[in-house]
């Protein structure tokens, strides 16, 4: 065995090859990553293209030439616009509720044993892998037994529901790696459990608090299948796509869709920027 | 006191979100499930009867769409091992400090809402689209030539939108894999190959499972990307789950195949639950 089993070898590579043979293979490896990249971008692409088209029909499908135009008329849709508005709020309200209650859930399982957590456990991950389709039935056979009507109500229901799971299993990750001495000089310091919590161990967790508010965001707001089964009359954004496809979407999609995801690529770089900063300055 | 407090502690942090669960999650299943053995109509309500022959009239009526749901959702798990584990591997070994940027430009996707990138692509696919176009009037191909409508167009839609579930998974597997571990098969004498095979494969097993569930059940279950991409030869299951519950408003016999679906998905799931443990999927949720 050499030495270099022993200490962890600098280089990256972890199979040594021929020259030659590692170059190509690498840049084969490399250029399949990318060209798997530029496939994934290239809807992406022409839904930003569509929102610069100059169209003057009905339909938004063949390039007629560029033009901001719709940038300016991106409101002028009202049902558009309410449902984009109806989507916003119920994120809003279901990121921040599953935020709260799935921090509770995922602290618990972080810090605590106790009974039950097993089975916690096992719910957690059944809502994470059950599909979205199984998940909207059977609210909808919740409501329709129950005689509940639908509406923005039962979509914020639902949304927080699938939302829990993803927010605990953030929190929790982050729990268990807390370092728990810094706690404990906290308690030698005198302060309370109650103080130890707010003072030290919650402004620990906070950024695992808020990548979960961020993912519970994008989940609902994004969040199509399951809102199509609770949602009765009301619309979201979604919805009001997929109701338009039929009749071709107007240019004003295309827009919102390009904002939605700027705004969305934006927040992701600047977090990641600052917890790396973050990280430099510890 | 304090020790009972400290015991409760747990209990009083799970419970409103617990709750919710069992409110929103386990008792609609089970709502379900009765609503699925019911008898009647939307107008004069329905009674429960242990009506079983909801599930045999499903089966019967509806075993073609679910049997080509289960195709279309393996043919996708195999085509997406085959794109997702060189790029994995390629970012995990190879990725250096840009990992997390390569990472990021596969997540690129999720930020644009689901069913409009679905619809993008068929913008893309569409017989003027710009694809099909410049073809067709070169002669290429022949007029009669569609893309959307086929079941091709539909597994396409499938695996793209899948992409980083199996992605991901299998990634969090190789960046696990102490390098260490592969210089000393090298050490002893196994050729890159047989390296990667005894060594690295097995390794990267875990993770491939996780992407197999992670990506499997929800392709099985999808119905956007066939109404979207499809046409009505390629119907799946979750289209005629769908219109039945909210266009037909046949609940007994919607929550009757429901529970068909979810039983055959969760055999797979409790099984891979019960050999590899919840551990990795936990941990990709958890990214």
């Amino acid at each position: 065995m050499s030495v270099s089993t022993l200490q962890r070898p600098p280089v990256e590579q972890p199979v040594r090859t021929g020259r030659r043979r590692r170059f190509t293979g690498q840049s084969m490896l490399f250029l399949y990553t990318w060209l798997v990249i530029i496939w994934l971008v290239i809807p992406i692409f022409v839904m930003i293209a569509f929102a610069f088209n100059d169209t003057h029909g009905r339909y938004n499908q063949s390039w007629e030439g560029f033009t901001f135009k719709w940038w300016g008329k991106v409101f002028e849709i009202e049902d558009l616009t309410k449902a984009l508005w109806t989507s916003l709020i119920i994120a809003v309200i279901s990121s921040l509720v599953s935020a709260a209650m799935g921090t509770g859930i995922g602290y618990a399982l972080g810090r605590y044993r106790f009974r039950g957590s097993g089975t916690l456990n096992v719910v957690m991950f059944s809502t994470i892998s059950s599909p979205e389709l199984i998940m909207g039935a059977s609210l909808l056979s919740l409501f329709v037994s129950a005689n509940l009507g639908l509406g923005a109500v039962t979509i914020t229901i639902a949304h927080i529901m699938f939302s829990i799971s993803f927010v605990a299993a953030i929190v929790r990750a982050r729990v268990v790696t807390l370092d728990r001495s810094i706690e404990e000089a906290a308690a030698d310091l005198g302060a309370t459990p109650w103080t130890t919590f707010w003072k030290v161990t919650f402004p620990l967790i906070l950024p695992a608090v808020f990548s979960g508010i961020l993912l519970a965001f994008a989940l609902s707001i994004d969040d199509f299948v399951v809102t199509n089964f609770t949602a009765g009359s009301v619309t979201t954004f979604p919805l009001w796509i997929w109701g338009s496809t039929r009749v071709g979407l107007p240019p004003q999609v295309n827009v919102m869709g390009t904002m939605i995801f700027a705004a969305g690529v934006l927040i992701a770089v600047v977090t990641n920027i600052r917890s790396r900063q973050g990280k430099r300055d510890r | 006191m304090n020790r009972v407090k400290r015991q409760l502690a747990p209990y009083f942090l799970v419970l409103p979100g617990g709750l919710w669960l069992l409110l929103f999650f386990a008792i609609p299943m089970i709502a379900m499930l009765s609503l699925s053995l019911q008898q009647g109509d939307v107008v004069y309500g329905y009674r429960f009867t242990f009506h079983w022959q909801n599930y045999t009239d499903a089966i019967d009526g509806y075993h073609t769409q679910l049997i080509r749901s289960l195709i279309y959702a393996a043919v996708g798990t195999i085509l997406l091992i085959a794109l997702a584990f060189p790029v994995a591997y390629w970012i995990a070994f190879y990725g250096g400090r840009r990992k997390p940027t390569y990472l990021f430009l596969l997540l690129l996707p999720f930020f644009v809402s689901f069913v409009l990138r679905t619809i993008s692509w068929r913008q893309i696919l569409t017989d003027e689209g710009p694809v099909l176009h410049p073809l067709k009037q070169l002669g290429l191909v022949p007029d009669s030539y569609h893309l959307l409508g086929t079941p091709e167009a539909v597994i396409g839609g499938l695996v793209y939108n899948f992409l980083p579930f199996m992605v991901l998974p299998i990634y969090v597997a190789l960046e696990r894999i102490d390098p260490r571990v592969v210089e000393a098969a090298r050490d002893l004498y196994a050729n890159p190959a047989l390296a990667f095979r005894k060594v690295i494969l097995p390794l990267a097993l875990p993770g491939v499972f996780a992407g197999v569930l992670m990506s499997f059940v929800p392709m099985a279950s999808d119905y956007v990307n066939s109404e979207v991409l499809g046409s009505s030869s390629t119907t799946m299951i979750g289209q005629v789950i769908q219109s039945k519950y909210l266009v037909t408003s046949d609940y007994p016999t919607a929550a009757a195949l429901s529970f068909i679906l979810m039983a055959v998905l969760l055999i797979g799931i409790f099984a891979y639950a019960r050999a590899l443990g919840t551990e990795d999927v936990m941990k990709v949720a958890a990214r």
